[in-house]
């Protein structure tokens, strides 16, 4: 397994969402934002596990996704800073991300309600006869939902498709696991009871990802249906905004330091460096990111705010 | 030449034109290919076009909306039905949230043409949980059209057209309706999505009605003619997007509005309709405009309490009456034990 463009998207995504979180300052960019650092691998391992026809969906804390399957970095910037160049021309902001050239079919801030909307692309695919396959992220929270469960009961009915990937990062805003979920039973274990194939993995390891999530894609691929993964992950950012928010006593410092040792950048850079990578490469990588971002930033400050009038359309869609 | 068909047969027709007519439409729903196949509307469906675009579902409301919004936006045109508009409010996150703005939201990139059917019970014990008339809350989201069809031409003219529409339309079939007859054209038409159609003409008074209550208001205006006074009757047939203009222009005729609707009182169509007229035509009218709806609180079940929850032409008639300052008997509006009105007709054998 070629460890370097998984590195390179891991490395990209962590500087994204630390330009968004040094920029957040300046106030340009008004609207919630939910940063993926920490929790790189699970979208750049997964995203890598598709082919370019597949599809995503996702939800509340979506950059990461949206980049790894392929997103326009400046329609994603545009977007959070409310930009007519946005992805959505400014309707959407941070938690509507969409790029459908990419295959990225939308993300909500509603917990779950992509999962049934993914579902639905893959039921759409499999009565259309194609071979797309479909892979919907949400956290262990959505879990919680109901419509989680009704989407795997017709998931796992149809033989859709579909791949269910969901990141575990213990908390639902600052709701522990422990108070939402039985302790004797471990979150995978919920699609089992749906007769849907599923596995745990650490989801801090970018090959381990890949490796599951591509042997789920083949097997949706290949009409044997669904799978969940659950990846367990951390959030290292608050749930919301630009900083960190363990000061306010909902974890523990320990904890939080046990998985930053676990970084899944840091592990998978230690592995380069040891099978023959240099650090002249991966410097090389860095300055490449940096003017990708540089350049995107000054692409969105430069671009126009959407005319007023467009606030009203497009409502409904005209006849095709 | 008059082709009379039953409002359910139209909507079977219609629903088989369209299966026949675009490989993309499918029809699901809870009891779709069952023996009594949606109260007849679905029947035989499932034979001639497939288990796969035919077929019923889990009963998940919520999610198998989402999955129908997700198939739209994959290019399939899906048609997804329920029994009773009250199992359909466990969808609200997907009809409200997602649907009604999948297409704004995301910059006009993606379409939904879904639609949703949704009937309203009445009669029969139908109770609190299965006969709300909560057309008014759908219209009030921005991104949902809402149609509601009277007449079998309409119900199949509008069904194909919400089936032809790119975005999401809720489909609001009231029960009592599925065994009325009409002329119903053969072959492909559509009935567009928005225009009120006018019922009825008159000079004196407008009388706007929603669904069954049309049937009610055709019934006041019989009524109304032997007290010379001649009601103008306007079939909204679309609730969202509402069709003010026609509204507007009768009511600059007649200078009088009622407005008769199946939804309770408050904060429903029948305000939103007066206040259209209110803003425009308030030097037009010659009376306050009046509602004629059930009371503001839940439909009870005993037919003892059914009885008189469901305003009549009798009420629509009495409050034309008070307009033109006639005597109104309010205790003559009351029904006894003696007479069950929680049927349609002397037909109906229930037990729906």
């Amino acid at each position: 397994m070629d460890l370097k463009p998984l590195y390179y998207e891991m490395l990209r995504i962590r500087r994204v969402e630390e330009r968004i979180a040094t920029l957040y300052a300046e106030q340009q960019m008004r609207c919630p934002v939910h940063l993926s650092i920490g929790q790189e691998a699970v979208a750049a391992g997964a995203a890598a596990a598709l082919q370019g026809g597949d599809q995503v969906m996702s939800g509340h804390r979506s950059h990461a996704h949206y980049l790894a399957k392929g997103g326009s970095l400046r329609a994603m910037l545009a977007e959070i800073y409310g930009k007519a160049t946005g992805c959505c021309g400014g309707k959407g902001g941070s938690m509507h991300l969409v790029d459908l050239a990419a295959g990225f079919m939308g993300a909500v801030p509603i917990v779950g309600s992509t999962i049934p909307i993914a579902v639905g692309l893959a039921f759409g695919a499999q009565l259309q006869g194609t071979s797309r396959v479909t892979l919907a992220f949400f956290g262990e929270g959505a879990t919680e939902e109901g419509v989680f469960h009704e989407s795997i009961n017709f998931a796992s009915l149809k033989k859709l498709p579909v791949v269910f990937v969901c990141e575990n990062n213990f908390y639902s805003v600052y709701s522990p696991l422990a108070v939402r979920q039985p302790s004797h039973r471990e979150v995978f274990k919920q699609a089992i009871g749906h007769g849907v194939e599923s596995h745990q993995a650490d989801g801090n390891e970018v090959a381990d990802v890949l490796r599951l999530t591509g042997a789920a894609v083949e097997k949706a691929r290949s009409g044997g249906g669904p799978t969940f993964i659950e990846f367990q992950t951390y959030r290292w950012r608050e749930h919301c905004g630009p900083g960190y928010d363990n000061d306010i006593g909902y974890r523990t410092p320990e904890e939080y330091e046990q998985w930053k040792a676990r970084c899944p950048l840091d592990r998978t850079r230690r592995q380069l460096l040891a099978t023959g990578t240099g650090t002249a490469e991966l410097e090389a990588m860095e300055a490449r990111i940096e003017l990708e971002i540089t350049e995107a930033v000054a692409f969105v400050k430069a671009s126009p705010f959407p005319p007023r009038e467009s606030a009203a359309q497009p409502l409904f869609a005209a006849h095709s | 030449m008059n082709r009379v068909r039953k409002y359910h047969e139209a909507l079977l027709e219609a629903a088989d034109l369209c299966l026949a007519r675009d490989p993309k439409v499918y029809l699901m729903g809870l009891g779709v290919p069952d023996p009594k196949s949606i109260f007849g509307t679905t029947l035989g469906l499932q034979q001639k076009h497939g288990a796969q675009r035919v077929l019923d579902m889990p009963t998940s409301e919520n999610g198998m909306t989402g999955v129908a919004l997700g198939s739209a936006i994959a290019g399939m045109r899906p048609i997804l039905t329920h029994q009773r508009l009250d199992f359909a409010l466990l969808a609200m996150d997907q009809m409200v949230n997602q649907a009604a703005k999948w297409h704004y939201m995301f910059g006009g990139q993606m379409r939904v043409p879904l639609v949703i059917r949704m009937i309203l019970g009445r009669g029969w014990g139908q109770g609190p949980q299965h006969s709300q008339s909560l057309h008014a809350w759908f219209a009030h989201v921005p991104g949902l059209k809402v149609v509601m069809p009277v007449t079998p031409h309409d119900a199949k003219g509008l069904l194909i057209a919400s089936v032809e529409d790119d975005n999401p339309v809720l489909f609001l079939e009231h029960r009592w309706l599925h065994n009325i007859t009409g002329h119903v054209p053969e072959g492909h038409y559509t009935v567009p999505i928005g225009p009120a159609r006018i019922a009825r003409s008159g000079k004196d008074v407008t009388l706007v009605a929603t669904s069954y209550m049309v049937l009610e208001a055709l019934r006041a205006a019989e009524l109304l003619t032997a007290e010379g006074i001649e009601a103008e009757v306007i079939d909204l047939r679309t609730i969202s997007p509402l069709d003010a203009d026609a509204i507007n222009q009768s009511v600059g005729r007649t200078g009088r509005l009622v407005v008769a609707d199946l939804g309770t009182k408050s904060f429903g169509i029948s305000g939103e309709i007066i206040a259209r007229v209110v803003e425009t035509q308030l030097a037009a009218l010659k009376a306050p405009p009046g509602r004629v709806s059930p009371p503001d609180h839940p439909t009870p079940t005993s037919p003892a309490l059914a009885n008189n929850y469901y305003p009549r032409a009798a009420h629509i008639v009495a409050a034309v009456r008070w307009q033109f300052g006639r005597p109104v008997d309010e205790a003559s509006l009351l029904v006894d034990n003696a007479t069950w009105l929680d049927v349609p007709d002397k037909c109906f054998t229930g037990p729906f």
